[in-house]
């Protein structure tokens, strides 16, 4: 899956995740998160594992985590490439 | 066709409505002791987010916050352009009660009913394993409830929801107003899901902070016989189990006409009787409603919890 | 030889080693403004050059305005300005609202500090290492008053901030503009400091009874603008809550209380600072009510909840220690059942009684509690201090049923962990856990989870909660800390039951 645009998904509330993609020539991956000390590691583990799921190889990822779940950043991250590269989910691959 | 589960076996007090777009709700609302947890697609969703809000809802239901507890999920109604993607994002999460909303007549849950099938298949669901819960919210649908509450062996239970039909009827819902307004419906989806075996959910009370009026309500909901109602805020579950509870009084009589009854068959007598009174079988059926009420209910007869 | 109009034989055997009467020196109480000098000094700074403060001495603060302190940085700022160096700096306690006293440390006014606990800026870059010279010293509010009688924690100076006082010096928390309330903590510092400095708002005529610190502990008074925000003592760990999930933590409590088997008439119960520990006292009349059951009394920190109580007959006396609230700070003059107790009477081991050992139910919350009931209120799992020591291991010790409530998870965290990051509370002295995931009992306590399982009370395990946490946010890393030790954590009686260690950058 190509990041065609830039896309949001998520807010800056607690317990969630806000991220942003934006098309680049390589893949880059950014995380913040008020977790970062117990979960930071943890979190970046997701979040390449969801991008590797949705065959996004190259792109601006950007994560901003105020303590949200394992489920709500996969969630997340779905929402913004999905919007980035203008493309339906498929619900057996997620 | 196996026998479906009466009412009373599951508590079903309680159905709490939880916007799907809510991150942190999704992630906490389960320790508040709803019966039932609603993640909402539907009205509580603006129309920007409904993409994001079904991605949310289906990895909550795949989450282990959520393993092991059946969630309802309100998709948007079926003349919607959101409908088959909703119902394709829960399904495949494996979701255990599909509430459809806006349901008019029984033709729309044979349609839910045989996308669920489809769905299920797909997604590698055991057929016939998804339930639907109907929410009525105009006059066809009080007036079709009979059929609709009866249309699929999916069905468990039927709802009201009173803005939308108070429109329909030319008028508008007033929580605080007369409960007359919605006599008419309230009875008619009562009497549908006693037909069909099905709960039977009454309307949300919007106002949070109105305790008292929430009260009212509920002690006129209880006496028509609902199962139930559903829930805008966690704060209104415990009083609503509170009212839900039976009293002490009631639990020790619903004892006392169980041991009759196990007694007499014990003794093989057809006839039960209890103080001289004789009892039958709906008098039985509902001592055991009342004692497994007050087991979730944490009701003791020698003054337990409450 | 006779003295004094020839009434004293002054070489008499009788009278050797006494001084003979010298005649009545001129009266310095006739002369109003003469008599106000003896005490009242016009500054800061002539108050504290009177108080011979010098380098390397102690000053000590009590902290009964919260986050509502004024005094503490004024203080700082005039002894640095004196060019005054190397200092102890003492408080009850310590504020998001001190975060300026990271400057102070930098510039060598303050190297040593004695609290019982620290938010904010100031907690986190100590936290940090590299700041302080040597470790914060972490005491209880039982233990500080145990470590000034120990003399280990002398102040030279005590700035006791008050809203009003008479030019000799009697003060109270309820009279004047800026009132906290209780001054429980600082009559710890009034009793054992070397020179007693109150720091008014106001000069109100003699007597200005009845008096809490009293005219015979003062030494000096000096008149300043402010010393506290009142409207601020309730910000931050007192605010009441509205939170669906600690009024649900809360509500369990209640039920722990009621069937932990001490709610009996006459009972006593403390429900300390937290969201959820000072709900449980809303939920309690109405259980106290419905049963026909009053309490005795309650102690410590006291809320405008508990006073309700009071007020209706409930609760019989109240023994304050600090007013949570400006509801409580009113009802100290209002109510002649509500009193005053100082941080020594309330919990010291050293005392000759203490409150607490009277204590049937206390409420208190946690940061981390783990597997062995070992509670932390001190440092967030990030290792960062975040929190305060307070009464917690006091009324733990004390008394006989120990609730501790507080959510499974925050945002992330999991509250419940193997092993606390920092130890406060022995878990020995802990008796249940009420989380909004479920209630679990010490298993030194069998008796306790018998009495709640038989009440219909759902009980589970500690170990079954500390999984279903770890289920839901996955397993938090362990954090990396430095070998330099940021903080030293003095259990009750002065002995250390453990160090901070500074978090690794």
């Amino acid at each position: 899956m190509r990041i065609e645009v830039d896309a949001v998904a998520g807010t800056l509330e607690s317990s969630d995740a806000l991220v942003r993609v934006s098309p680049a020539e390589e893949l880059r991956i950014e995380v913040t998160s008020t977790v970062e000390a117990q979960f930071g590691a943890e979190i970046r583990r997701t979040v390449a594992e969801q991008l590797d799921r949705l065959g996004v190889t190259e792109g601006l990822i950007s994560v901003q985590d105020k303590g949200a779940l394992d489920f709500v950043i996969r969630a997340r991250v779905q929402g913004a490439v999905l919007r980035g590269a203008q493309a339906r989910p498929d619900w057996r691959k997620l | 066709m196996k026998a479906k589960k009466s009412p009373a076996e599951r508590p079903s007090r309680s159905m709490l409505f939880v916007p799907g777009s809510n991150a942190a709700w999704l992630s906490t609302v389960q320790v508040y002791g709803a019966d039932y947890v609603m993640f909402d697609l539907e009205d509580s969703v603006s129309v920007r987010e409904k993409d994001t809000a079904r991605l949310l809802v289906h990895e909550a239901l795949k989450s282990p916050v959520w393993a092991g507890v059946p969630v309802v999920v309100r998709v948007n109604a079926i003349n919607t352009p959101f409908f088959r993607d909703d119902l394709e994002a829960v399904v495949s999460a494996g979701v255990a009660i599909v509430r459809l909303p806006m349901v008019t007549d029984a033709q729309m849950i044979r349609h839910l009913d045989a996308e669920l099938g489809v769905l299920e298949g797909k997604y590698g669901s055991v057929p016939g394993t998804t339930r639907i819960l109907a929410a009525v919210e105009s006059a066809s649908g009080v007036v079709n409830a009979v059929a609709i509450a009866t249309a699929s062996p999916r069905m468990m239970g039927i709802a009201l929801a009173a803005y939308d039909y108070a429109m329909d009827m030319h008028t508008t819902h007033d929580a605080a107003a007369d409960e007359s307004q919605l006599f008419f419906a309230r009875c008619a989806i009562l009497h549908a899901a006693r037909v069909a075996k099905i709960h039977c959910y009454d309307v949300i009370y919007a106002d949070v902070n109105d305790t008292e009026g929430f009260l009212r309500e509920v002690a006129v909901i209880k006496k028509l016989g609902f199962d139930g109602k559903s829930l805008v805020n966690p704060r209104q579950i415990e009083p609503l189990h509170n009212a839900f509870a039976p009293t002490p009084e009631e639990v020790e009589r619903a004892h006392r006409v169980v041991a009759a009854a196990v007694e007499a068959e014990k003794v093989g007598m057809g006839v039960v009787a209890l103080d001289g009174k004789m009892i039958d079988a709906p008098i039985i059926a509902a001592a055991h409603r009342t004692i497994r009420l007050a087991q979730v209910s944490g009701v003791q007869v020698a003054g337990g919890v409450r | 030889m006779s003295g004094w109009q020839g009434r004293v034989p002054t070489d008499a055997v009788e009278l050797a080693g006494l001084v003979p009467f010298a005649g009545p020196a001129p009266s310095t109480q006739a002369d109003k403004d003469a008599r106000r000098a003896r005490k009242v000094v016009g500054s800061l700074t002539e108050a504290i050059s009177r108080s011979g403060l010098g380098d390397g001495d102690t000053i000590s603060f009590h902290h009964h305005f919260r986050e509502g302190d004024l005094l503490i940085l004024q203080v700082l700022a005039e002894v640095e300005a004196l060019g005054i160096r190397g200092l102890t700096l003492a408080s009850s306690s310590l504020n998001a609202c001190h975060g300026d006293v990271v400057g102070y440390i930098e510039r060598g006014v303050v190297s040593r500090i004695y609290t019982s606990g620290m938010r904010g800026t100031l907690a986190a870059r100590i936290s940090r290492g590299g700041l302080l010279p040597h470790p914060v010293q972490v005491h209880s509010h039982g233990g500080r008053a145990a470590l000034m009688a120990s003399g280990e924690l002398r102040p030279k100076v005590a700035f006791l901030g008050v809203s009003a006082c008479d030019e000799f010096g009697n003060a109270n928390g309820t009279s004047g503009a800026s009132r906290c309330g209780s001054l429980g903590y600082a009559l710890v510092d009034a009793m054992f400091a070397e020179t007693v400095v109150l720091v008014t708002e106001q000069v109100v005529a003699f007597p200005n009874t009845p008096a809490v610190i009293r005219q015979n502990r003062v030494d000096l008074i000096v008149v300043v603008e402010r010393v506290g925000d009142p409207s601020r003592i309730n910000v931050g760990a007192t605010r009441t809550t509205t939170n669906p999930r600690d009024l649900l933590v809360a509500r369990r409590a209640t039920d722990v209380v009621e069937h932990g088997g001490f709610f009996v008439d006459g009972f006593s119960i403390q429900t300390g600072s937290g969201g959820a520990a000072t709900a449980v006292t809303d939920y309690l009349g109405e259980r106290m009510e419905r049963r026909g059951v009053k309490a005795g009394w309650a102690l410590g920190g006291i809320t405008g909840s508990m006073v309700a109580l009071h007020e209706r007959g409930l609760v019989g006396r109240l023994l304050d220690v600090q007013s949570f609230d400006l509801v409580a700070a009113s009802s100290l003059e209002r109510n002649p059942g509500h009193t005053i107790v100082s941080a020594s009477e309330y919990a010291s081991p050293a005392a000759k009684a203490a409150c607490v050992d009277e204590l049937d139910v206390v409420i208190l919350s946690a940061l981390e509690i783990d597997l062995d009931y070992n509670v932390n209120v001190l440092t967030g799992s990030d290792g960062l201090m975040m929190g305060a020591s307070g009464g917690h291991c006091d009324t733990a010790a004390g008394a006989k049923l120990v609730v501790v409530v507080a959510p499974l998870i925050r945002t992330r965290i999991p509250t419940i962990v193997e092993r606390v990051t920092t130890l406060i509370t022995p878990g020995s002295n802990v008796d249940v856990l009420v989380t909004d995931y479920g209630v679990c009992v010490n298993p030194r306590r069998p008796a306790v989870a018998e009495r709640l399982a038989a009440a219909g009370i759902k009980v589970t395990t500690i170990e079954a909660l500390f999984a279903r946490a770890l289920e839901i946010c996955g397993r938090p890393r362990a954090v990396e800390t430095t070998d330099e030790i940021v903080g030293v954590v003095r259990y009750r009686d002065g002995s250390v039951i453990d160090v901070v260690r500074a978090v690794a950058s």
